[in-house]
């Protein structure tokens, strides 16, 4: 490229740059440039304003007050909410999109339900928000088919305590869409795995437990786990869904954090950016580990 | 794990799977099935009962009567085409140069890319109404003006998936050979770019397009406190007044992420993209 690039440079240098503008290093800074200026100005400058207001005192001035406030019980409790609906679909949408991701790789699957299973996966992952709501109201919401195919056998759901606004009923339609991105990010991972290993474990006398125990799961364990904290990141931040489930009533830190927006609820405007500041490191954390674990599996998995 | 350990037992054999893990698979792949279609089913089903008594289209017709899905439709799918095209503009220049001329840039704009997930949706909505809404840089003064910034944030958050479909078409082609070529005959910079690299990234670009528009048309949470009339913010009004309409709203919804992922299945030849967020 250099070469090319150099030489005519030389030549035709009265001739300005009609033909090859980009030519010197301020040149080729050009055509990134619309990419950092849009970048500053819809996602890096907005989340600055907030970290700037969360750090600006009252009157002007640096304070952490507002940090130090988020020991606060509405705070508390959105937080806690949504790390535990974020780890348990985190968890479980972990375990059930491995052994999906088991089933139709290895697992004896022929090849059209592999196809089937990631198509459809592309869909669910992305199948979120209202319509993702809406669905689980009509399947189990107090007039939902699979609530009135109970009430038919003789069982009341909702009287039994079971309610789809709930920390139950938020996990199961979270796992809607934590299943999928978990097949789909580690299906290539469980593709990885060689065979040559499994035939070097049995001819060594490995059993079937004792391959998966010592050479399947710790070569996926860094795949497996980083995937689980990138879902845990996808529910963590996830809004829509549950404002459109619960009319964004619910406690969770994305709906008090939409709440604050509307509306001071917290009374206390620094508290509420210092709330979503707190989301970003943590959602920032979580993609860190994320991309330190995925790299140190691919060195296995290539 | 121990769940996943003790599900695949068995497997002595050489080359097929097991039958017994055969089985486990069976049974895997029919729990999970039922899981998904099942609301997908009760949906449908609701989505046809709104005339007493029997099965029809009732509902969806009332949906498209209504005087607000269509202009909500249709903006959003405006704003979709036009978040797609400023996104192909900015990110396709700047794979090109991060992977011709620039490549220690690379690091930068990858971490870049990766920041509408680190950054959730409300978060982000919080940090611009605060940063736009009010003088000097007041951009939210009209419902117009509020659409433009919409419709920027969109391609901002499309960057991810662009970047990597783009980054990919592009390890897939020989960049550096066809633009000494192109050079060599005397092409400009423009038309390299645009009669030389975009035609051989077709697919590519077709399938971070989809991919984009499938996230972008129901977006609810930016809209929703940028006060936008598109098609989220639509949804979740119908889902508190009306009762079959959004049965008949989720089973279209859902028909049009279907159509843009399998539209990408089909070009790229099933190595679809994950995505995240909502």
């Amino acid at each position: 490229m250099g070469t090319v690039n150099t030489k005519p440079k030389s030549t035709n240098e009265t001739e300005g740059g009609a033909k090859r503008p980009p030519r010197s290093q301020i040149g080729s800074w050009l055509g990134v440039l619309p990419f950092f200026v849009f970048s500053g100005l819809f996602l890096i400058g907005p989340t600055l304003v907030l970290a700037y207001r969360s750090l600006e005192a009252d009157g002007g001035g640096f304070t952490l007050g507002n940090y130090r406030q988020l020991v606060n019980e509405t705070v508390i409790n959105s937080y806690a909410m949504s790390i535990r609906i974020s780890l348990t679909t985190a968890i479980l949408g972990g375990i059930i999109g491995f052994l999906i991701a088991w089933a139709v790789s290895i697992g004896g699957l022929s090849r059209p339900f592999r196809t089937i299973t990631t198509t459809f996966s592309g869909v669910a992952s992305n199948f979120a928000g209202v319509p993702l709501a809406s669905a689980f109201v009509f399947t189990l919401g107090r007039v939902g088919a699979i609530t009135a195919l109970f009430k038919l056998l003789g069982f009341d759901l909702y009287d039994s305590g079971f309610t789809l606004y709930s920390f139950f009923g938020l996990t199961l339609v979270y796992l809607y869409f934590q299943i999928p991105l978990m097949v789909l990010v580690i299906l290539p991972a469980v593709d990885g795995l060689k065979r040559d290993w499994r035939e070097a474990a049995e001819n060594l006398g490995a059993t079937s437990f004792q391959y998966w125990r010592y050479v399947a799961l710790p070569v996926l364990m860094p795949s497996i786990l980083g995937t689980m904290i990138l879902l845990f990141g996808n529910s963590f931040g996830a809004h829509a869904t549950a404002y459109a489930l619960t009319g964004g009533l619910f406690t969770l830190a994305t709906l008090l954090i939409g709440q604050q927006i509307s509306g001071d609820v917290l009374n206390n405007p620094g508290l509420g950016y210092a709330v979503a500041m707190g989301m970003v490191i943590i959602m920032g954390v979580s993609i860190l580990i994320y991309s330190v674990l995925q790299r140190r599996s691919e060195r296995w998995l290539r | 794990m121990t769940v996943s350990s003790n599900s695949m037992p068995g497997a002595s054999e050489k080359k097929a799977p097991s039958r017994s893990s055969r089985f486990w698979a069976w049974l895997i792949f029919i729990l999970s099935a039922a899981y998904f279609l099942v609301p997908l089913g009760a949906t449908f089903y609701w989505s046809l009962k709104a005339e007493k008594d029997i099965l029809g289209f009732e509902a969806y017709k009332r949906l498209f009567a209504d005087s607000n899905f269509l202009p909500a439709f249709s903006q959003s799918v405006v704003n979709a085409a036009a978040a797609i095209f400023l996104s192909l503009l900015i990110i396709v220049p700047t794979a090109y140069w991060v992977t011709l001329r620039l490549p220690k840039l690379r690091p930068v704009v990858e971490f870049i890319t990766l920041l509408p997930f680190v950054i959730p949706a409300v978060v982000l909505v919080f940090g611009l109404i605060r940063l736009y809404s009010r003088p000097p840089l007041l951009w939210t003064a009209t419902y117009e003006s509020s659409r433009v910034l919409l419709i920027c944030v969109y391609a901002a958050l499309s960057f991810p998936y662009m970047f990597r479909s783009v980054d990919n078409g592009l390890r897939a082609i020989d960049v550096r050979s066809l633009t000494e070529a192109a050079q060599s005959l005397g092409a400009n910079w423009v038309t390299i770019l645009f009669r030389v690299i975009f035609p051989n990234l077709r697919v590519a670009l077709l399938s971070g397009a989809l991919l984009t528009f499938a996230i972008v048309i129901g977006e609810l949470t930016i809209a929703l406190y940028m006060a936008q009339h598109t098609l989220g913010p639509y949804m979740a009004d119908l889902t508190r007044s009306k009762v079959y309409e959004p049965s008949a709203m989720a089973i279209v919804s859902f028909s049009v992420t279907w159509m843009a992922m399998g539209v990408i299945q089909l070009i790229t030849g099933g190595q679809g993209q994950a995505t995240g967020g909502h």
